[in-house]
């Protein structure tokens, strides 16, 4: 029983943390002119943060 | 090579491949083996929420204003990560109580209320039409544009169309004509469309692959690599404020949280999503694998977006070529015939994926929610008396899936020009958010009530109505345009777009600022203004407490009432068919251990409930809950009452849990109890069963032994060449004894790891001359003819000398004891095989049967029955040989046949 | 006139001891070498006493004592079962099969034959 409400929790923590990445202010530092590798630091940044998500979710869901 | 026939073949060999596919899962899921099965059909049948709107619309908007588009990708992966907690109950709400779709939840959730369920079904409908049509939209430009090859035109140039050339009308009514094929096959809604299912997985590939295909011709072979792209559209500053778009876009950051936030509405309550993701799933464990693939595949598909925008809007002069076409249109002016087709065909998968599942989640509603009830109520119809509805209920579902694809198709004619596919999906989006508070409140407030729920879907609905669809109508020149521009009657503070003054939002954020306050304060509002009634109340605690309540018979405590069994069987047999209702009823009276039909089972609350069950996965729950009150009369119960059983029940689930923890925490002592006594049974009876055989073993010669002796002593008259005849035996059966206690120690030394063991290099051939000739005096004896194959020099291999030849005279006095004297040939062969060197011992004796040649390696076990087949020997010389090959890291075995002699070899390995 | 009596034993130096010893006493004997002769050997020539080893190929000595005390015509023979199996379980099991008497290996040959010659009532 223990074990589910942690997962439901961390569950949610993946949530939040996604709300944080991809919102003001956060999503502003990264809404300036560049490039990463030849790619606009916007687009890089969205994409990595939502990789990054991702691979959380597999790691939690997988357990 | 591009013509419209071309276009139109390929296109209908896909829709056949597609209905191959269904055809041939369904098969297998009436066969018992479902091919859908498994997490990865059912995450990308989730990917149903990419349509034509992704496939062309994305480009279309990121090359208006840059990532504006992610949101509504992103946002599915924020809600994704609660559907452990959110969707794993819907799921598991809806399996208990057979829910059929998504008004059927709601209606089911307050009260199986009808009203409810229509309401909500009406606004699904209304709401989701713009979708629909914007699929229709997409099909029919994608073709017009395509058939135009090698010219670029966009279709707004070529004016208007007659209705024969109306691509749009063909494709509505080709889809309508795929989905009845596909989606009306059975008649209870809350079986399993399979083949639906693997056909659209199938459909998530192919546009998947369409997408990443144009992606990587754009990105790499237009251009040489995403940074060529980007650098050179940085260079045009038109193109370069893009970039960093944020502030720029109407609403900003504003935009792009609504955004997200009604796209994470969207992927739980478009009703093909809830079709998908609730009602088709066939186990909630996918929901593990779901939970990380479907987002990772909204990411795939987005890969490409910005690439191909820019690579559109640097291809492009600007403005002649409409952005959502750029996928297409990129690869025509490239003449990338085969790339342009394979597009059409992604878009076209697209399309139908969504308009397929679309038109049977609206269907099932339609006939379940809104016409059924409506005709169940129609005295004059005498539905009552019908004996067999199920014809009746199926031609109601395909009735409704050609009216919402034709409504479509309308609302394309009416409305479809005058916006990009991307506004038209978001109006859809925004619509079904409305079911979100009376949902989401739904299963985890018991508060909720379903006046509640009326008021605040009403609300929502009316200013989605007012500030979306409205102004819709009005920019396609349906209404007066003022309406907008001064609001009506001039009202300004009602103007639709800037209600109540609320200016410089875009439309959507806009709108769902405004439905999100009316519908959550009128749902909140009215639901605690007054006490919910005793249906409320139980349907409430069936959902929201869904993971503490003991399984689908949890909902039948609450009923109290007068029914008898064959009414209820008759009422089943009328909506499901005779066959169905008979399988039915067998089931549930073999579960009471009644035989169905000649001795029913009980017409108590639990069979009331159970057919009530059943019944709402064909009608819904609020027309089944009508339905069983009619035949079944039930005793109302009084909110008191009601409140005592619930308290109970919550009691007995608490005291239970507790039960079942300590009644598991015992299981398992016991059952380590259990486990280590067996084994110490097992030990003991091994160690006694050791000690009976070898007791038994040298009592054999001790008796001989004995008895003689005895005879000698007291029988002095025996004549001297029996005397010397009966010493002889005594002296044999003392060196039987003698052996038979050396290999006893033998055994246990080797076993207890305490035997010695001199390694040193061994040259087998030697070993193998030695026991023969050690063994050649017992060979004359029996008369056995022994042959030696030995090959002239061998590799030396790393053993114990005296060890190996105690297992040669093993094997070869084995063979010796059962040739037959006189007749007997034992065949030695030695060889090097590679790694190891491989000793066989040949005998034509009488041969092992095979289930025996195991068995004789075992300790004092010897081929044939056990218990009568007394050992010729000890029964330990194969079992210590073994042990000792092994040893030295080699095999021991033996090939035989009954008849046909015995072969036993060992390996050994060098080094 | 002698009493026949048959020994069913597949340990052929057991065999040899039990002849010389019972010949010795003035007993006519027969030898079966496993349960299935020993079967045949009374149905050809019906003895007084049996002596039985259990563990005998082909079958064991507790069927044999049991078909003989399924057969009628057999119920008078008495059956005296030997074994090395000295354990209660199976002198308990010899017994319930219908064996007069149970000797376990080794044996002393002077009170095997004083039990024999009760049995027989001499």
């Amino acid at each position: 029983m223990l074990q589910e409400k942690a997962r439901e929790q961390r569950f949610i923590a993946i949530c939040m943390l996604g709300f944080v990445l991809f919102n003001f202010p956060v999503l502003a530092l990264f809404n300036v002119s560049g490039t990463v590798l030849g790619i606009p630091v916007l687009y890089a940044y969205i994409f990595a943060a939502w990789a990054l998500l991702i691979v959380l979710l597999a790691l939690l869901a997988e357990r | 090579m591009l013509h419209g026939p071309v276009i139109i073949l390929t296109s209908f060999a896909y829709l056949g491949v597609l209905f191959a596919i269904a055809y041939y899962a369904d098969q297998r899921a009436d066969a018992g083996r479902p091919v859908i099965a498994n997490a990865y059909v059912y995450s990308l049948s989730l990917a149903v929420y990419a349509t034509a709107w992704t496939f062309y619309g994305s480009v279309g908007r990121a090359a208006s204003d840059g990532v504006g588009f992610l949101p509504i990708y992103i946002g599915p992966t924020l809600m994704i990560a609660l559907w452990w907690l959110v969707m794993r109950k819907i799921i598991r709400i809806s399996k208990q109580n057979r829910i059929t779709s998504l008004a059927d939840f709601i209606a089911s959730r307050y009260g199986k209320s009808a009203l409810l369920g229509g309401i909500v079904t009406i606004i699904a409908v209304v709401g989701i039409l713009p979708y629909i049509s914007l699929q229709l939209k997409a099909v029919s430009t994608s073709y017009l544009i395509l058939v135009q090859y090698p010219e670029i035109v966009m279709p707004q140039a070529l004016g208007a169309l007659s209705m024969r050339d109306d691509t749009a009308l063909w494709v509505a009514l080709i889809l309508a004509a795929f989905t009845i094929a596909f989606g009306t096959r059975h008649l209870d809604a809350a079986e399993h469309h399979q083949g639906m299912v693997a056909a659209i997985a199938f459909e998530s590939l192919v546009k998947l692959l369409a997408f990443l295909a144009v992606g990587v011709f754009v990105t790499f072979v237009l251009y040489s690599g995403p940074g060529d792209l980007f650098a050179r559209a940085a260079a045009q500053p038109k193109l370069s404020s893009m970039m960093t778009p944020l502030e720029g876009v109407a609403g900003g950051y504003a935009s792009w949280i609504w955004l997200t936030v009604l796209s994470m509405m969207a992927i739980m309550f478009l009703p093909r999503q809830f079709q998908v993701a609730v009602i088709e799933n066939l186990d909630e464990r996918h929901l593990n694998k779901a939970i990380w693939l479907f987002p990772l595949y909204m990411l795939a598909i987005n890969l490409f977006v910005l690439p191909i925008a820019f690579g559109g809007l640097l291809h492009f002069p600007a403005g002649r070529v409409d952005g959502d076409t750029f996928v297409l249109t990129l690869p025509m002016a490239e003449k990338q015939e085969g790339l342009a087709l394979l597009v059409f065909i992604g878009g076209l998968s697209a399309a139908t994926g969504m308009v397929i599942v679309e038109t049977i989640a609206l269907s099932t509603m339609v006939c379940n929610d809104l016409v059924m009830p409506v005709l169940l109520r129609m005295r004059s119809l005498r539905l009552n008396e019908q004996p067999d509805l199920t014809r009746l209920l199926l031609g109601i579902r395909r009735g409704a899936i050609l009216l919402i694809l034709l409504l479509g198709y309308l609302y394309f004619r009416l409305a479809g020009e005058a916006y990009a596919l991307v506004s038209i999906g978001l109006i859809s989006f925004a619509a079904v958010a409305q079911f979100a508070p009376v949902v989401l409140g739904g299963i985890f407030w018991k508060g909720g009530t379903r006046k509640g729920a009326l008021a605040g879907l009403l609300a929502g609905f009316a200013v989605w109505l007012y500030t979306l669809l409205l102004p819709a109508f009005a920019r396609s020149g349906w209404l007066p345009i003022g309406l907008l521009e001064q609001g009506p009657a001039g009202i300004a503070l009602l103007k639709p777009l800037a209600l109540f003054g609320l200016a410089g939002l875009d439309q959507i954020t806009h709108a769902m600022i405004w439905s999100m306050l009316a519908n959550i304060g009128a749902y909140i509002g009215v639901s605690l203004s007054a006490s919910p009634g005793v249906h409320e109340h139980r349907q409430a605690s069936l959902f929201v407490d869904v993971f503490r309540q003991g399984g689908e018979a949890a909902g039948a405590r609450f009923w109290r009432g007068t029914a008898s069994a064959p009414e209820l069987y008759n009422l089943l047999a009328r909506f499901l068919g005779a066959a169905a209702a008979d399988e039915a009823f067998r089931q549930y009276a073999a579960t009471r251990g009644r035989r169905w039909p000649d001795d029913p089972p009980e017409a108590d609350a639990e069979l009331v409930h159970f057919v009530e069950v059943q019944l709402a996965g064909a009608i819904g729950a609020a027309s089944a809950r009508v339905m069983v009150a009619s035949v079944a009369k039930e005793e109302a119960l009084t909110i008191e009452e009601l409140r005592e059983v619930l308290d109970e029940a919550s009691q007995v689930v608490v005291y239970s849990h507790r039960l079942e923890q300590k009644s598991r925490e015992l299981e398992a002592a016991t059952a380590e109890l259990r486990a280590a006594n067996e084994r110490l049974t097992e030990l003991d009876r091994l160690k006694d069963d050791f000690v009976s055989t070898v007791t038994h073993e040298l009592r054999t010669p001790l008796t001989s032994i004995r008895a003689f002796t005895q005879i000698l002593l007291e029988h002095p008259d025996v004549e001297a060449g029996e005397r010397n005849r009966f010493l002889g035996i005594i002296t044999k059966e003392t060196e039987r004894l003698t052996r038979l206690i050396n290999q006893v120690l033998d055994l246990s030394k080797i076993e207890s790891g305490k035997a010695e063991w001199r390694e040193s290099e061994v040259d087998m051939r030697t070993l193998i001359g030695d026991a023969v000739t050690g063994m050649s005096q017992v060979f004359e004896e029996s008369r056995v003819k022994v042959e030696l194959e030995l090959p002239e020099t061998v590799r030396p291999v790393r053993a114990d000398v005296d060890r190996i030849i105690q297992v040669l005279l093993n094997l070869l006095a084995n063979a010796v004891k059962f040739c037959e004297p006189g007749r007997g040939r034992i065949r030695v062969a030695l060889r090097d095989e590679g790694g190891a060197l491989r000793v066989e011992v040949r005998d034509n004796g009488p041969g092992i049967d095979v289930t025996d040649q195991e068995l004789i390696f075992d300790k004092f076990r010897q081929a044939g029955d056990t218990l009568t087949a007394k050992p010729h020997g000890s029964g330990l010389g194969l079992h210590i040989s073994r042990q000792i090959v092994e040893h030295f890291g080699g095999r021991m075995w033996v090939d035989s046949r009954r008849g046909e002699g015995a072969c036993f070899a060992f390996t050994l390995p060098h080094g | 006139m002698a009493k026949k009596i048959l020994i069913a034993d597949d340990e052929p130096n057991i065999v040899t001891a039990l002849e010389f010893l019972l010949g010795r006493a003035g007993y006519t004997t027969q030898v079966a070498r496993n349960g299935e002769e020993a079967l045949a050997a009374i149905a050809a020539d019906v003895p007084d006493l049996v002596l039985l080893d259990i563990m005998m190929p082909v079958k064991s000595g507790y069927e044999v004592c049991r078909r003989i005390r399924e057969v009628p015509e057999w119920r008078h023979i008495k059956v005296v079962m030997l074994s090395a199996k000295g354990r209660d379980a199976e002198v308990a099991k010899g017994l319930a099969m219908g064996a007069d008497l149970y000797v376990t290996k080794p044996f002393s040959t002077r009170e095997l034959l004083g039990q024999i010659q009760a049995l027989l009532g001499v």
